[in-house]
């Protein structure tokens, strides 16, 4: 590991799993920790809680706002544990200078995905620092949720499962990236920040036997896969074809030489389902707008324990790794 | 008015029953090989597609891949990264260059390390980027850090003379530019003393995509003429690699060794007049350039013209730019990858010391590197 | 390495010889530097690199490829139909109808 903290080890993938084994779970060893969930399952199994923190640039993006992300992100989680959101916290730390009225259009969009969850904000801070020491505004936001079907859990996956995705993959990362870059669209790239309570609630309330969920947030889907693969010992095998990628995103991809599968979702998640229910769920996710495009996407298997494989439409496979280092386009 | 969409030239390059049916025909043409060929892909870009499509999992046993050195990133020497990390240092300068540059280890850390520890350097997508940042920053010196074989040197050679007809005071350029042939030459000859080692010899070359385009096909003459090995000139998707290996097949088959070109939508024979001039008006060849790995390679580097000597920064900051040669790892074998006389894995510290986070040697710096792309890709070969 | 990826023309800018390129609906300037005055025009297929247009996309030659994959695909497929039937006509269990 480096001696000094570099921008790759907030990637979400290899560099980012090290230094949070390496430095935090060996510090803050425990069992419920280890689980590396999307949310800690608490209290006895009745609640899940978790964290996060939101440092997009740039604030103001095409499909949401570092407000809707803050509310949106820390809700998902708690959902992809199977708990509805109920408390949340928010703290913030706003640079001296920055506009209060972006600042309230920031307050409103996360009112606004509020209320989509049903969550309330109960306590928070504010914090304000001198020019530069943050980049405009970071936000915090702490859920508490209220488990309403426990055992979902990505260390259970097993080959009575089938993967499915909820939606197009890619869209958030491939939206950020171009709207940093300054990039001009002709077309209709978004983020897909979203919340998926609606969903989720949907498929349990139907009965589908969902083992795992997870969104697929840094990283993107590969990172999602292989901390399933890894958790649960067993081997996801992907149809490359079946990846629903919009021609936005793959437009992107093309351009900057990623793979839309290590991008960034926000409103984008993976699903273990019994093999039974899996085209009973696909079908409920299709009945909602971002789950239009909800596809089958992957098996699991035996065949390399912890890895996950990619199979091409024309018969060769490769691994499909965590992305590693900074996401650098591929430049001559 | 034509009838071609702009994704008929992904997806028909990339249709699975095309590659698969260049399959079946590549298998029926090696049937009569009576024994295994060489294919060397010189440029990265080729070595990349392969990988990534998984091409060599369709081909028989008696086609072999040798990964060549057309990765500009990976043979940039550390002595060329010293020089940059020595520039970074420099007060009020702006260090620019191109993506995974910024990646490749040096003596003292890589550009990324500059960074982290403050120094201003930047990756652009493109060096006209350099335009807006010295408008921006009146009071600093741009040095843009050039890199890259044929494909990227017109463009160099562009923004020097959008500098020189704007009047631009504070744009320099560290010139590390490469040419190709030269080192598909070295190959082949450095190789005499191989003459009977079957495995590594070298008996085609899969021609870059876009180094041809900017030079022309005919830049690879002398290698059906003088040494009859026959060069296809290949596209980067899938099926443009798959029907060039095919092309390749048939040539040794009909006893045949000559220039092709496979990607005939975009490469010519002369190539891109325009940008050849531009690159004749402001560079001239050196003698000595050392690729990493691979020592010095004869004629193959590029610098500016002595009369455009004000914008050089090699010139401007001789005085901080250190010279020593430096040696590259002990356990790297880079040198023999590079020059095709070793694969990835059979390199001792692939994948354990050196991986893409951690790169000892320059092949698994950038995505295009061989190790880097076996790394990514190549597990399950 | 040569990340550069074919685009339609949209727009050319005279004035700083730029032209304006869509690549799946993502828009981009590119400067014109290498190539010829008034060889590209709005609508061309382009090669675009590190933000510089390289050559034009000959339509005829890519159409010329890709009409030549296809017939390779239907001699294959027929060829394969053929041997399936022949197959099935010199089956020995198949009985004498």
């Amino acid at each position: 590991m480096t001696k000094n903290i570099v921008l790759a080890q907030g990637n979400g993938g290899e560099e980012n799993a090290e230094l949070i084994s390496k430095i935090f779970y060996k510090h803050f060893k425990n069992e419920i920790l280890e689980k590396s969930e999307d949310a800690a399952i608490i209290d006895g199994g009745r609640l899940a809680f978790t964290t996060d923190s939101f440092t997009v640039s740039p604030i103001f993006f095409d499909g949401g706002d570092i407000g809707k992300l803050s509310i949106c992100g820390t809700c998902n989680d708690l959902v992809m544990m199977g708990a509805k959101p109920t408390y949340m916290t928010c703290a913030v730390i706003v640079e001296e200078g920055f506009p209060v009225s972006d600042l309230e259009k920031i307050v409103r969009s996360m009112k606004k995905e509020l209320d989509i969850n049903g969550a309330m904000i109960v306590c928070g801070d504010t914090k304000v620092v001198p020019r530069g020491a943050v980049d405009k505004i970071f936000i915090n936001t702490t859920g508490v949720g209220v488990v309403q079907k426990s055992g979902i859990s990505s260390n259970c996956v097993s080959t009575s499962d089938t993967i499915l995705i909820s939606n197009q993959i890619g869209k958030h990362g491939a939206t950020i990236f171009a709207n940093r870059e300054g990039m001009e669209f002709s077309s209709a790239l978004q983020s897909d920040c979203t919340s998926l309570w609606p969903l989720v609630e949907k498929l349990l309330s139907e009965g589908v036997a969902i083992t795992a969920m997870r969104d697929a947030t840094r990283g993107g889907v590969a990172a999602v896969l292989n901390e399933w693969a890894k958790q649960s010992k067993v081997c996801i095998e992907v149809n490359e074809e079946t990846l629903p990628v919009s021609d936005e995103v793959r437009g992107i991809c093309e351009i900057l030489g990623f793979e839309a599968y290590n991008l960034a979702n926000e409103g984008t998640f993976v699903l273990a389902v019994k093999s039974e229910d899996a085209q009973k769920a696909v079908e409920i996710l299709q009945g909602f707008e971002e789950g239009h495009h909800a596809a089958i996407i992957a098996e699991v298997t035996h065949q390399y324990d912890g890895r996950v494989v990619l199979l091409s439409p024309w018969g060769s496979k490769r691994f499909m790794d965590l992305p590693t280092g900074e996401l650098l386009p591929r430049i001559c | 008015m034509s009838s071609l969409q702009l994704k008929d030239l992904y997806d028909g390059f990339r249709n699975p029953d095309v590659i698969k049916s260049f399959q079946k025909l590549i298998a029926r043409e090696a049937e009569k090989l009576n024994r295994t060929v060489n294919i060397m892909e010189v440029c990265g870009g080729h070595t990349h597609t392969i990988m990534k499509y998984g091409l060599a999992q369709l081909l028989p046993s008696t086609i072999n891949f040798i990964h060549g050195p057309g990765c500009p990133v990976c043979i940039m020497p550390k002595e060329r990264v010293d020089h940059a990390y020595a520039l970074s240092q420099q007060s009020d300068l702006i260090l620019l260059t191109l993506g995974d540059m910024i990646k490749v280890p040096g003596s003292h850390g890589s550009l990324q390390d500059a960074r982290a520890k403050g120094a201003d350097v930047r990756f652009v997508y493109s060096p006209m980027d350099a335009l807006k940042i010295a408008e921006e920053n009146p009071d600093k010196k741009i040095i843009f850090f050039a890199i890259g074989f044929e494909t990227t040197t017109p463009m160099s050679a562009a923004l020097l003379d959008v500098v020189i007809k704007r009047g631009i005071k504070n744009i320099f350029f560290h010139i590390n530019h490469v040419t190709v042939p030269e080192v598909m030459k070295e190959l082949i000859d450095s190789r005499d003393e191989h003459v009977n080692s079957y495995d590594h010899r070298i008996d085609a070359f899969i021609g870059p995509a876009h180094v041809s385009v900017i030079s022309g096909s005919k830049i690879y003459e002398i290698f059906p003429k003088h040494y009859g090995i026959p060069v296809v000139v290949s596209g980067f998707e899938p099926v443009d690699v798959m029907e060039a290996i095919y092309m390749i097949i048939k040539q040794f088959n009909e006893g045949r060794s000559d220039l092709e070109i496979q990607y005939k939508r975009l490469v010519t024979h002369e190539g891109n007049l325009k940008a050849q001039a531009l690159i004749e008006h402001y560079f001239e060849k050196v003698d000595l350039f050392k690729w990493r790995g691979m020592g010095n390679v004869p004629n193959s580097g590029l610098k500016l013209r002595d009369e455009f000597a004000l914008y050089d920064a090699e010139v401007l900051y001789k005085e901080v730019l250190p010279y020593e040669e430096i040696d590259d790892h002990k356990l790297c074998i880079c040198g023999d990858i590079l020059r095709g006389f070793a694969k990835p894995q059979e390199c001792s510290v692939f994948g354990t010391a050196c991986k893409p986070s951690s790169p000892l040697g320059s092949c698994m710096v950038s995505s295009e590197g061989a190790c880097a792309a076996y790394y990514k890709y190549g597990n399950l070969l | 390495m040569c990340l550069s990826i074919p685009s339609k023309v949209v727009k050319i800018d005279t004035e700083y010889n730029i032209a304006t390129v869509d690549t799946m609906g993502v828009q981009r300037t590119a400067s014109l530097e290498l190539m010829e005055e008034g060889s590209v025009v709005i609508g061309d297929y382009v090669l675009l690199h590190i933000g510089f247009i390289m050559n034009k996309i000959d339509e005829e030659d890519a159409m010329e490829s890709l009409r030549v994959y296809q017939e390779i695909l239907e001699a294959l497929d027929e060829e394969e139909r053929r041997a399936l039937v022949l197959e099935d006509d010199n089956c020995p269990n198949r009985e004498a109808v």
